[in-house]
């Protein structure tokens, strides 16, 4: 039995299936990935684990610990131990970094605020006053994300594409983050479109059209990726025959 | 009540008692009602004093060249639950020198109380003079605050304002700030203001960019819930080559609250420019959830998205 079991889920967005029929489970303090091509249903899936509005009205079933979420709010699946880091994080105008880590966080001292900002490679000197709005670039607003959600101490943390967007120096820190993940129990489900992300997880699932297409290690799936990650038609990118590869 | 006991008393309902009284280089002016309770000057502030009907008449005079270290402290407040307050206030600001003033109105037990403030401001050239007026009310918001002030800022002059109103409940709010800015001169106007309950908020500034190079920036922002009601009126006008302004307003509505706002700019001279800037809606979705992902509840989330816009 995994921390998280998704059982028989199917979600339909405007009138169209996004999530069809999906079953999963997730292993406590394991890094697992989710890939497969856009429109698959991946942050649709990080979304519906999350409880977010629009996202609540499926058929199945989200079981934590054994425990079913339905019904449970954001807030509340939060405090249970679930976050989210976005792959745009939103930004906040005037809101200074320190109050925006140490909201969510288990321990709100400056002292571990700072502690979180350096973790991610930011220097608190000269970024604890800053605020969390557009004078940040793209990468730094990830790595504040990411030293919020580390502040949290989660028991299981959504990371959608958390590569995007960032430089080589930033990208590291997001691998020390997931070591640190891993060395604290953490269960992680990290969407990615990156080979390099990829070979940081322990698991690996193959989404498409809404649901889990294959499973196992990272060296099975990842040869979905050399082959171009188009296993089968998908209706939002569909692929030349000659290009198809089956599974 | 002793002078002193009713100034303690005053400050006490700010939470910043002390800070008026932090040395001998620290000027405070504390007013309850129409009579000085307490008070201390610094070398280079002369402040004279005149009781009038239902308030003071205070003319404020910065010396040339003086420069106080430390801000200046008003307190203006009443006690009672009822009552008018009238400042008369004349403030000239000789060239070359510098103040800041920290201006603290409370009014904690008010049910029916007017809070009137007419103020003309001279700052001549080269001066620099700020003036922060936070206001604490109570929790039945029967506080009527109606404060004008006309402003007048020399070349290369810097005038710097911001009124806040974040804790109690705003009650009525008829605000009205003028400004005429000479050549190189800057002026500054920020307004945070919280409205709840039946709270009716009116802002109207007005800048008037007449000196080449003058620059200004008016910021109002407003977060307003219940059945609260704000208009903003801003208004900026530019007439000299070189001015410069940016006039933005922001407002979170929530509940059955309204907002309105009205941004103004005015260019009559080809080598001025002016820009505006005003959004209206409601606590952004994404911040929220990114904070209830976090696991703040939806009023937590929602008092530090206000806190931010309003910080």
């Amino acid at each position: 039995m995994g921390i998280l079991e998704l059982h028989d889920i199917t979600l339909e967005l405007g009138g169209k299936p996004i999530l069809n029929d999906l079953s999963v489970d997730f292993w406590e303090g394991h890094v697992h990935a989710l890939i497969g091509p856009n429109g698959a249903g991946k942050s649709t899936l990080a979304s519906t684990i999350m409880g977010l509005p629009g996202y609540t009205d499926h058929s199945g079933d989200i079981l934590l610990d054994g425990e079913s979420l339905r019904g449970v709010p954001v807030d509340e699946r939060a405090r249970r131990g679930i976050t989210l880091a976005w792959q745009e994080p939103a930004r906040f105008e005037g809101l200074r970094m320190d109050r925006f880590i140490a909201a969510g966080a288990k321990e709100k001292s400056r002292a571990n605020v700072e502690r979180m900002l350096t973790r991610v490679g930011l220097d608190p000197e000269r970024y604890l006053d800053r605020k969390v709005d557009k004078t940040l670039s793209g990468g730094e607003r990830k790595r504040v994300e990411l030293a919020s959600i580390l502040a949290m101490e989660p028991r299981i943390v959504l990371m959608d594409e958390p590569d995007s967007g960032i430089d080589v120096e930033a990208l590291q820190r997001i691998f020390d983050a997931l070591a640190y993940f891993k060395e604290m129990g953490t269960t992680v489900i990290m969407i990615t479109h990156s080979m390099a992300v990829l070979e940081h997880a322990e698991h690996a699932f193959l989404l498409c059209n809404g649901h889990i297409l294959d499973k196992g290690s990272v060296d099975k799936i990842s040869g979905y990726f050399a082959n171009n990650c188009i296993p089968c038609h998908h209706e939002n990118e569909p692929a030349p025959e000659e290009e198809m590869i089956t599974a | 009540m002793s002078d002193v006991a009713t100034a303690r008393a005053l400050l006490e309902s700010l939470g910043s008692y002390g800070s008026h009284f932090a040395g001998d280089d620290v000027a405070h002016l504390e007013v309850s009602g129409d009579e000085v309770v307490g008070s201390h000057l610094v070398p280079g502030l002369d402040v004279d004093i005149e009781q009038i009907d239902d308030g003071i008449e205070a003319h404020i005079h910065l010396r040339e060249g003086v420069r106080i270290a430390n801000p200046v402290h008003l307190c203006f407040g009443m006690l009672p639950t009822e009552g008018l307050q009238r400042i008369v206030m004349k403030v000239d600001v000789d060239a070359g020198s510098f103040a800041s003033v920290r201006a603290h109105c409370t009014f904690p037990n008010a049910i029916d109380i007017t809070h009137k403030m007419d103020a003309v401001v001279n700052i001549a050239p080269g001066a620099t003079y700020e003036y922060f007026e936070r206001h604490l009310h109570g929790a039945e918001g029967g506080v009527q605050v109606v404060p004008k002030t006309l402003v007048r800022i020399g070349e290369g002059a810097r005038f710097k304002t911001e009124f806040e109103l974040v804790k109690g409940q705003a009650g009525v709010i008829d605000f009205d700030y003028e400004a005429d800015c000479d050549a190189r001169s800057t002026l500054e106007m920020i307004t945070r203001i919280i409205g709840r309950g039946h709270d009716t908020v009116t802002i109207r500034e007005t800048g008037r960019l007449n000196g080449e190079g003058a620059r200004a920036v008016l910021n109002s922002y407003l977060a307003l819930r219940d059945d609260a009601r704000a208009e903003v009126y801003n208004t900026l006008s530019a007439s000299a080559p070189y001015a410069r302004g940016h006039v933005d307003c922001k407002e979170i509505v929530q509940h059955r609250a309204f907002a309105k706002a009205v941004p103004i700019v005015e260019v009559s001279h080809p080598l001025a420019h002016i820009t505006h800037e005003a959004a209206i809606g409601s606590v952004d979705s994404k911040q929220l959830q990114t904070l209830m992902s976090r696991g703040l509840t939806e009023d937590e989330a929602t008092d530090l998205i206000i806190e931010g816009l309003l910080s």
